[in-house]
């Protein structure tokens, strides 16, 4: 067991686990957020550098800091370390600057965003980005683009984390899209339109952490907060069955997987039951899934952090009262 | 001093075809690893010559080797890095094309100090002409017996393969390039894990330089301990600097580390002086990527000591006063040059070549560009260069390779000691406009 301290906070890991792994076992607010990690997926992370934490101590063998910053998502804890991310100034200034560079490209158009509510990136600027955009420059614009009958692409809002590229490799048997050009001008692309015929296919919209891939039998159709999660599971060949429903009354509105509180599904589902099965009769509804009460889904019931709860960040703020 | 070492027999007609290089000395440096040393006597002769990597970055090339994980049972691969795209520098171009026997012995005696059975040569997509020059000299060395099955009636084998890019700069990055070199998209890997364990098909692999192979060559011909006594205390042996710019003699000159800026600048054996009698303005000694340095802090330090060209020298007072010698792209500025424009253009440059992996440097260089592109078509607004230095400053350290960095530094040095040329066109927008070299409507968004 190797024994690191987050924020003055000590705990005990596995070695070879990541920072930001540790952290996520602490919990709390000084979990660095993270665009472009999904733990379900081998390789992703380290390229968005939201998770940038400052190393003060590398190890006990090693008692300095690292002059540069380090992802969180992609280093391995050693014994002794010490880690500064929401106590370090230098981190905080630089994961705003990191919001800002994300968000210049990004056409801000949450109003009719499908995703608006169960953004990482809202949640992101929410609390890091600027009050207003210091970018006057042209945008990329990239015309959205239908990647099969079911989803939808709007490379306009991509803030290119490639996990949609990793689900594509890791998940789908044949990878058939992944991304075009360098740069600015990177896009993701199906090279050839058929990828969508694959089964598990609609689990790069549960991956996306924007509203860069959305799903078309959703489209426009209501807000997410609107609409209820319920937990439900159904006996399916391909899959686990097990999803969660975005319910508007007694219809089924949206099936997806079942999000953890850091947005990664538990288990990938097959697009059978995402696109399929919309109707009540076709699940086993097992109960209301567990909201974050600070989340926006939670019915329009916005309650602040209590004060106590900020104090002490590793309790978890959900079950605070006022 | 100014004994060229590299350069030597480069005048001798036809030295780039195998008869006539053998004739003049050349192979016996192979001859003299594989017959009367090991592996692991290469490697301690490179690290006692203090040969440091001329790619850029200046890393201790035999500290490099013995990180090479020797106990693993996979293969070894050496990688020579022909991926020469920096602006203003063009050495190994030079080198390859006139010495290309030379890089492919110093890859054999390298490829046995790392005892790699297989090596390539990832050359550059653009310099298709050096590909047959170097396929040419490879068959050569192949029909005599330098490479292939048991070089030399010994026991070691040795492939190369020459592999060219497809004309990406970040291809350069070692990483990048090994991920290339796979047949991937040119992204660099997250470090660590470093290449020496972890690299070309997740075998031990080493990168290095066209200039780092050829010195190979002359170290172990020398000695170790007599290459170490050349140069300039850790800076050891001699830099191939590729001059250009406003001088009167442009060109790919070896010098001896040691020698002062200004005399390289101004005497005739290696420049020659600014072109038209004008004076120096400023001076990007390492290629497009290290900062701009003015002519006051070029030639003497901040302390007053005259700056010589080594790495340490160039280096001294970090970045408020210094730079860094990288890969010996001297650019030479007169007084008649906007260091506006100048820095625009770099910045196009990296906003063109990054990779868009990671966010700062994807959405950042596009950012650097398009404000660098209205200063300097008068339309800059007197924010805009605070704006600018805060982009570059968030930029830096924060990427996964250096190519924020690279991207980073000529911007933010350039607003350093050229502040007042930014104000002034922000100032007098109906000048810059004037004098403006291109169409703002033709720009490309």
């Amino acid at each position: 067991m190797l024994r690191l301290t987050i924020d003055n906070i000590t705990v005990e890991v596995e070695e070879g686990t990541t920072i930001l792994n540790a952290a996520r076992k602490i919990g709390g607010k000084i979990v660095p957020p993270a665009m472009c990690y999904y733990s379900k997926l081998k390789g992703s992370g380290g390229k968005c550098r939201t998770c940038l934490v400052k190393i003060a101590n590398t190890s006990e063998m090693d008692p300095r800091p690292i002059p540069k910053l380090v992802p969180s998502c992609s280093t391995l804890v050693q014994n002794g370390m010490v880690v500064e991310n929401t106590i370090s100034e230098q981190v905080l200034k630089e994961r705003k600057a990191i919001t800002e560079f994300l968000l210049i490209n990004h056409p801000l158009d949450c109003p009719v965003c499908d995703q608006a509510g169960e953004c990482d990136l809202q949640n992101l600027s929410y609390e890091h980005g600027l009050e207003e955009t210091r970018y006057e420059e042209e945008r990329r614009e990239f015309a959205p683009i239908d990647i099969g009958e079911k989803i939808k692409l709007h490379m306009n809002r991509c803030i290119l984390c490639y996990r949609c590229v990793y689900t594509a490799e890791q998940i789908i048997n044949e990878r058939v899209h992944g991304v075009l050009y360098r740069g600015d001008k990177a896009e993701i692309s199906t090279f050839v339109e058929n990828f969508v015929e694959n089964d598990f296919s609609g689990n790069i919209i549960d991956v996306c952490p924007v509203g860069a891939l959305t799903d078309r039998t959703f489209r426009f159709k209501s807000r997410v907060w609107f609409t209820n999660p319920m937990d439900a599971h159904r006996n399916c060949e391909k899959c686990s069955g097990k999803v969660a429903l975005w319910m508007f009354g007694d219809d089924v509105y949206r099936v997806t997987g079942r999000k953890d509180k850091y947005n990664e599904v538990e288990e990938f589902i097959c697009n059978e039951c995402r696109f399929e099965k919309k109707k009540t009769s076709d699940w086993i509804i097992e109960g209301p899934r567990k909201i974050n009460r600070t989340s926006v889904i939670s019915q329009n019931h916005y309650e602040k952090l209590t004060k106590q709860s900020i104090i002490n960040p590793t309790e978890g703020k959900t079950e605070q009262q006022e | 001093m100014g004994g060229k070492i590299l350069l030597e027999k480069i005048n001798i007609p036809g030295i780039e075809t195998f008869d006539i290089y053998r004739k003049s000395g050349g192979y016996s440096a192979v001859e003299k690893a594989l017959k009367t040393m090991t592996p692991a006597e290469v490697v301690e002769e490179v690290r006692k010559s203090g040969l440091r990597g001329r790619g850029g970055a200046g890393f201790p090339t035999g500290m490099k080797w013995g990180f090479i994980d020797r106990k693993s049972e996979k293969p070894h691969y050496l990688i020579c890095n022909a991926d020469e795209s920096e602006p203003g520098t063009f050495k190994d171009r030079y080198l390859m094309e006139h010495l290309p026997h030379l890089l492919i012995e110093g890859m054999i005696c390298s490829a046995f100090a790392l005892e790699a059975k297989t090596a390539y040569i990832y050359i550059r997509g653009e310099f298709k002409y050096l590909i047959g020059i170097l396929n040419k000299a490879l068959s050569e060395a192949y029909a005599n017996g330098f490479l292939g099955k048991n070089i030399l009636g010994t026991s070691y084998c040795l492939d190369i393969y020459v592999h060219p890019g497809a004309g990406a700069y970040i291809c350069g990055e070692e990483t990048a390039l090994i991920e290339s070199l796979e047949g991937k998209r040119g992204n660099p890997r997250l470090k660590p894990p470093f290449p020496a364990f972890f690299g070309l098909y997740s075998c031990p692999t080493v990168v290095n330089n066209v200039e780092t192979l050829a010195a190979v060559t002359s170290i172990l011909n020398m000695g170790g301990d007599f290459y170490s006594k050349l140069g300039n205390g850790k800076s050891t042996g001699t830099k191939l600097i590729s001059a250009c710019g406003n001088i009167n003699k442009p060109g790919v000159y070896e010098i001896e580390m040691g020698i002062t800026v200004e005399d390289f600048i101004y005497s005739e054996k290696y420049c020659g002086g600014i072109k038209g009698g004008k004076n120096l303005k400023a001076v990007v000694p390492g290629g497009s990527s290290v900062p701009v340095l003015p002519a006051q802090l070029i030639l003497k330090t901040a302390s007053g000591q005259p700056r010589l060209m080594t790495y340490e020298s160039l280096a001294e007072g970090g970045f408020e006063t210094g730079t860094m010698l990288g890969s010996g792209g001297f650019i030479v500025y007169d007084e008649d040059q906007c260091m506006v424009r100048n820095t625009m253009s770099f910045a196009r440059f990296y906003h063109h070549e990054s990779c868009g992996q990671c966010s700062p440097c994807r959405e950042g260089t596009g950012w650097q560009e398009r404000l660098l592109y209205r200063i300097e078509h008068g339309l800059g607004r007197a924010k805009d260069i605070d704006l600018l230095a805060d982009i570059s400053k968030h930029i830096e350290g924060n990427t996964i390779c250096p190519l924020g960095d690279a991207a980073a530094w000529p911007v933010s040095s350039a607003i350093r000691h050229f502040r007042n040329e930014f104000e002034f066109h922000i100032e007098h927008p109906e000048i810059v406009k004037n004098i403006s070299h291109g169409n703002i409507d033709k720009y490309r968004k």
